[in-house]
């Protein structure tokens, strides 16, 4: 995909949107702060999940790991961290500006960078398991750190933890943007490094192992050196959102917030393979349009989300596996590059 | 963090009866779980939700007056419906489909049916008190509530029946030959699709009996599902499938772990520690399975 000049103009559509967006519908930022993490969540599980075929539950290991950090140095750089999560939502201790900015920047470092660490640490064990294997293995990761984190003391164990509250700066609006611009930027962030890294040789060598890992090894590749650097760059951006979800929702609980399998890490998964897995805009549109549906559902049925999700996840993987992204490509595969024998086609058309 | 089990060694022993106990009972759901495993190559998230289900059903037989303990007759019999309407609407779909596809599938169910049992039964927590009693050991330092006797008794009776089912009856047959090859099976005449009902019907049976048993002997609540899951998953994949003292084996040394991590660590670590086994077993497979790869090289 070189860059021409459709895309051109199709980029600095949604920059300028993306820009524009909370002025235009300030009613919505939350949303679309949120939107922007999940997107971030999707595209980077399909680093792993749909590019390298390794379908991981527990990318909310980092999610979480990400969230649970920024808040706690957000706090601790200032604050006698027990003291704080003692205190529960009674606020003793005030962050100035200045200390909630520096915090919130330090503490997303932190989030970033502590959970890339932990995936290449336990990638060598996780990842040498294969299919559904570690699919159950991760899983297992996501709620065990939900359980263990939810029994620590000192990050407000079942009680949870509230993140700093936004400093007084003048406006009302300024938190909502604040977070969305965060949220926003760590998104073309992002896509820019997504984006880069589908067009080298790295991601032939993650399409390598998802097709055939023992063929690709035989051909010399160390698949699991690239199996590790992949989850790392899902752990990265991973973290980073949890860390700018943390700060946004403002409350942290160990198995309903930050590592919630049963949301958050089904939904990345969900998101991923209802745009497409393998694509680079599969998850974005699927994101999108999971979130619009989400909101709608938790809106007007409220109690019955569950339910809905439940059927959701049913109807999707038994119908539409491959996605929209997929389905378009079935249907117009010109638009994809691929180049299409007409003498071909019908002769598949009329044997069917 | 006590070590009070080193110091009293009549906690030690009242944790390891407790656990082989428990541990009988994880192998029920654990063997439903290989049978369907090995028959259709389908890993079942909503296992747990299904024993919750059986055990709703126990708790309920109680509130209206019947003695819980006939719930292991009714349950089995309602699951077995209800194991095999989730087959036709769903599993049959993807029963030849990619393995992540029928964990997607099912943990879509398993979500369902949580928060189905959470709007029909409610958040609480429950139990269908059995009026068992208990029995002493050991000039009363060892208590074992005669529910869990019981339930162990049940849990290796219906294991039994089923084993000589599996091997007696036409059905069984059926089913085993198709866990050997299913293609093979087709070819002499097995109707697959009958024998995968079938079996996830047996298997849906079996998490109502244990499910049944769950709710006289501990407590049932709408989310406590999945750690059923991650045992039965554990103890299949220690056990091997089709290995069927190795599941007895390996439900009754889970169930003393987890007795052991619950004094230990504190109740509130219990199902972490679970989970956290289930992650070093795997890795320990792994690097087991990955030393014998390099030998065969």
């Amino acid at each position: 995909m070189n860059m021409n000049k459709n895309n051109l103009i199709l980029y600095s559509a949604i920059l300028i949107f993306g820009l524009a967006a909370p002025f235009l519908f300030p009613a919505f930022k939350v949303q679309l702060s949120i939107l922007c993490v999940l997107i971030v969540l999707a595209t980077t599980w399909n680093i792993q999940g749909g590019e390298m075929g390794y379908n991981s539950f527990g990318n909310i290991l980092f999610y979480g790991l990400g969230m649970y950090l920024c808040a706690s140095v957000q706090v601790g750089m200032f604050f006698p961290l027990a003291e704080w999560t003692e205190s529960g939502g009674e606020k003793t201790f005030v962050h100035t500006p200045t200390q909630f900015f520096q915090g919130m920047a330090v503490g997303l470092v932190v989030a970033a960078i502590v959970p890339t660490i932990v995936a290449g640490l336990i990638g060598y064990s996780i990842l040498g398991l294969r299919g559904h294997y570690f699919a159950i293995c991760t899983l297992g990761l996501g709620v065990a750190a939900g359980e263990i984190s939810g029994g620590i003391e000192i990050i407000g164990a079942g009680q949870g933890f509230t993140t700093p509250p936004f400093p007084d700066v003048g406006s009302l609006e300024a938190r909502g943007e604040f977070f969305y611009f965060l949220s926003f930027f760590t998104l073309i962030l992002t896509f820019i490094a997504v984006r880069s890294i589908y067009s080298t040789r790295f991601k032939l060598i993650l399409n390598a192992i998802r097709d055939n890992e023992d063929k690709a090894e035989a051909m010399g590749i160390e698949t699991m050196k690239y199996k590790i650097i992949g989850w790392m760059i899902s752990a990265f951006f991973c973290g980073l959102a949890g860390g700018i979800m943390g700060g946004l929702v403002g409350y942290i609980d160990s198995t309903d917030v930050a590592f919630d399998g049963r949301e958050m890490g089904v939904f990345m998964v969900l998101m991923a393979i209802l745009g497409g897995k393998g694509t680079l805009w599969g998850p974005i549109i699927g994101a999108t349009i999971f979130h619009i549906f989400k909101e709608g559902f938790w809106t007007f049925f409220l109690g019955w989300q569950y339910v809905a999700l439940g059927v959701l996840i049913v109807v999707i993987v038994i119908y539409f596996p491959e996605g929209i992204m997929g389905w378009l490509r079935e249907k117009y595969p010109e638009r994809f590059g691929e180049v299409v024998d007409e003498k071909d086609r019908k002769a598949q058309v009329e044997l069917k | 963090m006590d070590f009070l089990v080193f110091q009293y060694p009549m906690i030690t022993v009242q944790a390891c009866l407790d656990g082989i106990l428990l541990g009988v009972l994880f192998a029920l759901i654990a063997y439903g779980m290989a049978l369907q495993w090995g028959v259709m190559n389908i890993i079942n998230i909503a296992q747990g939700d299904l024993v919750i289900l059986g055990g709703y059903i126990a708790y309920f037989m109680y509130l209206y007056g019947i003695h819980p303990a006939w719930g292991v007759i009714v349950a089995p019999v309602i699951m077995y419906f209800v194991g095999i309407a989730i087959y036709k609407l769903v599993i049959n779909k993807v029963v030849d489909r990619d393995l992540f596809i029928s964990i997607l599938a099912t943990f879509g169910i398993s979500i369902l049916f949580m928060q189905l049992m959470n709007f029909a039964f409610g958040a609480d927590v429950v139990l269908a008190n059995s009026g068992y009693g208990t029995t002493m050991l050991f000039d009363s330092n060892v208590v074992l509530p005669n529910s869990k006797i019981f339930s162990a008794f049940i849990s290796i009776l219906f294991a039994a029946c089923l084993v000589i089912y599996m091997k007696k009856s036409k059905l069984g047959r059926a089913i085993r030959a198709t866990a050997q090859n299913a293609r093979a099976a087709k070819i002499l005449g097995v109707d697959t699709e009958k024998v995968y009902a079938a079996t996830f019907g047996i298997n849906a049976a079996l998490c109502g009996v244990a499910g049944a048993l769950i709710s006289i002997t501990f407590t049932i609540h709408p989310y406590m599902g999945l750690p059923y899951t991650i045992r039965s998953f554990m103890i299949v994949i220690v056990a091997g499938l089709g290995n069927l003292p190795g599941v007895a084996m390996s439900g009754m040394g889970l169930g003393v772990f987890e007795e052991f991590a619950d004094y230990i660590l504190g109740t509130e670590f219990r199902i972490g520690s679970v989970f956290l086994l289930l992650v070093l077993i795997l890795v320990y497979r792994r690097f087991k399975l990955s030393r014998k790869r390099e030998y065969l090289k």
